[in-house]
């Protein structure tokens, strides 16, 4: 094969790989378009619409929790593995950090640490079932499911446990304040701006430098905008919520794991080529075991969001059907169920469009059954435009 | 040359690939109720044939005709071969493990009753057909027709893929490399039921390695080589060494730089290995072998299909299924190796035959697959460093000539030639001491072919230990310093490069008992 022929190859495989994210934002605008013009009583008057400040502040809010736990499930889906006992789990750390603060009065800073090491010893578990004893992914938590079920009415035994801590109801309903939100939003700005400016210095001093400058500008421009307006949105209301806060802090320190550690390669060596990676001489077993580990991390934070949010621990997470939203979040957000590919920050994506679903819908005041609808057929069709431009 | 009674007549058939043409202008015939011999080296074109007369190809993919009882055919589908007779029991058996023998022999077309499976028709039928093939013997012990698949012997399985092909009422049976897994006793026995389906008028071709076999068994002999028809003879006018000049004869084109090495010090050290075979217990895949090889020298391992070559050098790295047992030596240290892992700690890699599957992963890019073997070289502390990862495999990405636009190409869209180059890239980057290259130049062009032999020999400069297993005897005998012939998981011949050819090397691969030692 010639060079050139490589090269067209490649500008296809890229243009794919855009069309996937670019069909899911428009997918995302569309249903805000749609769901604006349903919902506002004129062009000029958003205030009562889907649009309006407060609206997009409680959406962002409703995300969050589903956003954190996407975020490693990209990273599990991309080992080909799954968790269906994430919504249990999450529950099942919620009720036992309320029980924490109410039974026994343990402060809030405790109860976190309590909570997320309990998170890591339920996925170390889970994921020693999995890696080690070599079941499949889907039993076992298929299993944790009904096991962290029937905790959850342990601990509560079906009664909601409540007040929590003050402190603790923060991370849940609290806002960062304005001029916060805003220096934030500055400091990202600039971490943006350093970034890109040293992976330039890289690639100059590599001579891998193939873009012009200007096109590095435009991208950081544009990252920068929409970093800047959603702060602005969000400080338009009350300020950028604690979950919404917690759920970039998450997302980015996953990213940072998967791209920039040597278990990040490795976790998607092995999802994209299991053989392989066992012949490149990488733990399979340790390194599994690892990414359920850091899934408990973000479950446990999640856990203790939903907590706070609820300010209370309740058996009522077990119809929130949680883990099958993080799942889809992954899935909408460009994870392929075949493993090996992912990116983390496409959970967002993905729960953003699962909440503007559940919160337009609501708006609009249709029945809850189509939320389910939609949901499931954008998930759909979701999967099946990839496989369409993976076939071409 | 009187009339004979020709079931199957295949005329000019020529078949090409991308690339490769397979076959040229092939001439078989065959005749009614013989068995007929297919012979050649790996890559002659025999499977090739195999795959048109069965229908794999499909007509129209390949050129010329095909008669079968004076009839020409035109396959369109597998179920078109069934329908006119013809049946084919290919190398890796077809069974499924789960289901029972009976289950198995009536797969497609069970015998039904008022739209039910009629479960004691099949079995009686299967009964009968185990008799027919001499299954279930008074002298042999008797196996249920009930019985699940995974549960019998290679040998048996066999037995039942060729029941499954006469219940479908066979005339011309293909039986493509049946005893290459069998043991003595199974072969023996795969052979007397051969001769009893030729006694009750069914055709086979038989393609076999084991010209033993052949002698004993086969009517007709065509030999292949590089895709043509050389000869079909009678048995009677044959011998082994005929057949194997048949299947030879050729002349060495000059694709080799070859180079002039002098034989270092003993780097790295094999004794007595063994390996079991993991799916049939008390079997040894791999016998006892011993080897040595030194810095400065190509070790070319030559052998057939089978011969055990790749499962030995895989078991050593700690890939394989079952464990082997022996001792390793690299640089006069004796090391134990239970995984990957540890193999690239003491700087043992494979650069394997099977790249798609074993030595690349396709959905990352050129940089991130060079690096994947030896990930703490571009970090500290568990944090790739970007720049240096970069760095390197600019590197390597020169010294290894890949032709790619930049590091950052995905390897699936690279050429298999240029793919092959980042596994090489990828077992260098570990800095070896000791490189087992399996196939190294298997569907790649001529060009990437030289360059790899090239890169090969700038490795052995630097002290590197080069063992190079091989299928094609050119690529053995252009390149290799020193040979080893596997066959049956032993270590047959071992000789220098100055006293080997062909013939030498295809002789001591193919009649297992006579050993050619230095």
């Amino acid at each position: 094969m010639s060079n050139k022929e490589t090269d067209n190859k490649r500008y296809s495989k890229i243009k794919k790989i855009d069309i996937r994210t670019f069909t899911m934002l428009a997918v995302l605008i569309i249903l805000w378009v749609f769901f604006t013009a349903l919902t506002s009583k004129g062009f000029s008057d958003l205030s009562t619409s889907f649009l309006s400040f407060r609206n997009l502040s409680n959406l962002f809010r409703q995300m969050a929790i589903v956003g954190i736990m996407g975020s490693t499930m990209v990273l599990i889906i991309v080992t080909q593995g799954i968790d269906l006992s994430a919504g249990m789990v999450v529950g099942f750390i919620g009720c036992v950090a309320a029980a924490c603060q109410v039974y026994y009065g343990i402060g809030t800073a405790m109860t976190i640490v309590i909570a997320i090491i309990l998170g890591v010893i339920v996925y170390a578990i889970q994921g020693a079932l999995i890696a080690y004893a070599g079941i499949a992914p889907f039993i076992v938590t298929l299993g944790g499911q009904l096991v962290f079920n029937g905790l959850i009415l342990a601990v509560t035994k079906g009664a909601t446990i409540a007040p929590l801590k003050e402190s603790l109801v923060y991370f849940g309903q609290a806002y960062v304040s304005k001029t916060v939100s805003l220096i934030l939003g500055l400091v990202v700005v600039a971490v943006l701006l350093l970034n890109e400016l040293q992976r330039r210095a890289s690639k100059r001093k590599n001579d891998a430098l193939t873009e012009s400058s200007t096109a590095m500008i435009i991208r950081w421009v544009l990252m920068s905008a929409v970093v800047m307006i959603a702060i602005l949105v969000m400080n338009s209301y009350r300020g950028m919520p604690i979950p919404v806060l917690i759920l970039f802090v998450v997302v980015f320190i996953v990213t940072l794991i998967a791209e920039k550690t040597t278990f990040g390669r490795k976790i998607y060596a092995i999802g994209g080529n299991l053989d392989a990676a066992k012949y490149a001489g990488i733990n399979v077993r340790k390194n599994l075991m690892m990414v359920y580990m850091l899934h408990g991390v973000t479950i446990a934070i999640a856990g203790l969001i939903y907590a706070a949010r609820l300010n209370a621990g309740s058996a009522s997470v077990a119809n929130a059907g949680l883990e099958l939203d993080a799942i889809a979040a992954a899935v909408i957000g460009g994870t392929s169920m075949s493993g090996g590919v992912g990116k983390v920050a496409g959970a967002i994506l993905g729960a953003l469009i699962m909440a503007s679903i559940d919160n337009g819908m609501s708006m609009m005041n249709l029945d809850a059954y189509w939320q389910f609808i939609v949901k499931g057929l954008i998930l759909v069709a979701a999967v099946w435009f990839d496989s369409r431009t993976n076939k071409k | 040359m009187d009339r004979e009674d020709i079931i199957l007549k295949m005329k000019g058939i020529s078949k090409t690939f991308p690339g490769v043409k397979a076959l040229s202008d092939v001439d078989f015939n065959v005749v009614r109720g013989h068995v007929h011999a297919l012979v050649g080296e790996n890559g002659a074109g025999k499977s090739t044939l195999i795959k048109i007369i069965s229908g794999v190809y499909t007509h129209g993919s390949y050129e010329g005709q095909m008669f079968y009882n004076d009839a020409e055919m035109k396959f369109h589908h597998i179920m078109d071969v069934e329908k006119v007779g013809i049946g084919c029991i290919h190398q890796e058996l077809n069974v499924v493990p789960e289901l029972s023998i009976s289950e198995n022999i009536f797969l497609n077309e069970k015998p039904t009753r008022r739209g039910f499976v009629n479960f004691d028709k099949m079995y009686s039928d299967t009964v009968k057909l185990l008799e027919q093939i001499g299954m279930n013997a008074e002298d042999s012990v008797a196996i249920s027709p009930n019985e699940k698949i995974k549960n019998l012997g290679i040998g048996q399985k066999q037995m039942v893929e060729i029941a499954k092909a006469l219940a479908k009422d066979v005339k011309l049976l293909i039986l493509d490399e049946p005893t290459a897994a069998l043991t003595e006793v199974e072969v023996d026995v795969l052979l007397e039921i051969v001769d009893t389906l030729r006694s009750k008028g069914v055709t086979c071709i038989y393609i076999s390695h084991r010209l033993d076999e052949i002698m004993r068994i086969a009517d007709e002999v065509t030999v292949l080589r590089d895709g043509q028809t050389i000869e079909t003879r009678k048995i009677a006018d044959l011998d082994k060494e005929t057949m194997i000049r048949l299947m030879v004869g050729r002349e060495l084109t000059n694709m080799f730089p070859r180079v002039p090495h002098t034989q270092g010090e003993l780097a790295f050290e094999v004794k007595k290995y063994s390996v079991d075979h993991p799916d049939i217990p008390d079997r040894k895949l791999i016998k006892d072998v011993s080897l040595k090889a030194y810095k400065g020298e190509i070790l070319g391992i030559s052998g057939l299909m089978g011969a055990g070559r790749t499962e030995l050098f895989a078991a050593i790295y700690g890939s394989f299924r079952t464990k082997g047992k022996g001792e390793v030596y690299i640089d006069g240290e004796k090391i134990q190796i239970n995984n990957p892992m540890d193999a690239l700690k003491h700087g043992y890699v494979i650069v394997s035959e099977d790249r798609k599957k074993l030595g690349l992963n396709l959905l990352m890019n050129i940089k991130e697959n060079i690096t994947l073997a030896a990930l703490d070289k571009v970090s500290k502390s568990g944090i790739l460093n970007d720049d240096q990862e970069v760095q390197y495999s600019n590197e390597y990405m020169e010294k290894i000539q890949i032709a790619a636009p930049n590091i950052g190409v995905r390897v699936s869209t690279l050429s298999g030639g240029n793919q092959q180059k980042v596994v090489i890239a990828k077992a260098l980057f570990c800095s070896p001491k000791v490189v087992v290259f399996d196939e190294p130049t298997r569907g790649i062009d001529v060009g990437a072919k030289y360059e790899i032999y090239k890169l090969m020999n700038e490795l052995v400069e630097q002290g590197v230990v080069i063992i190079m297993i091989s299928s094609e005897m050119e690529e053995v005998l252009g390149m290799s310093d020193r040979i080893l012939v596997m066959a049956d998981g032993q270590i047959k011949g071992e000789m220098d490069i100055s006293e080997a050819t062909q013939e030498v090397l295809l002789q001591a691969s193919v009649i297992g008992r006579e050993e050619h030692v230095k």
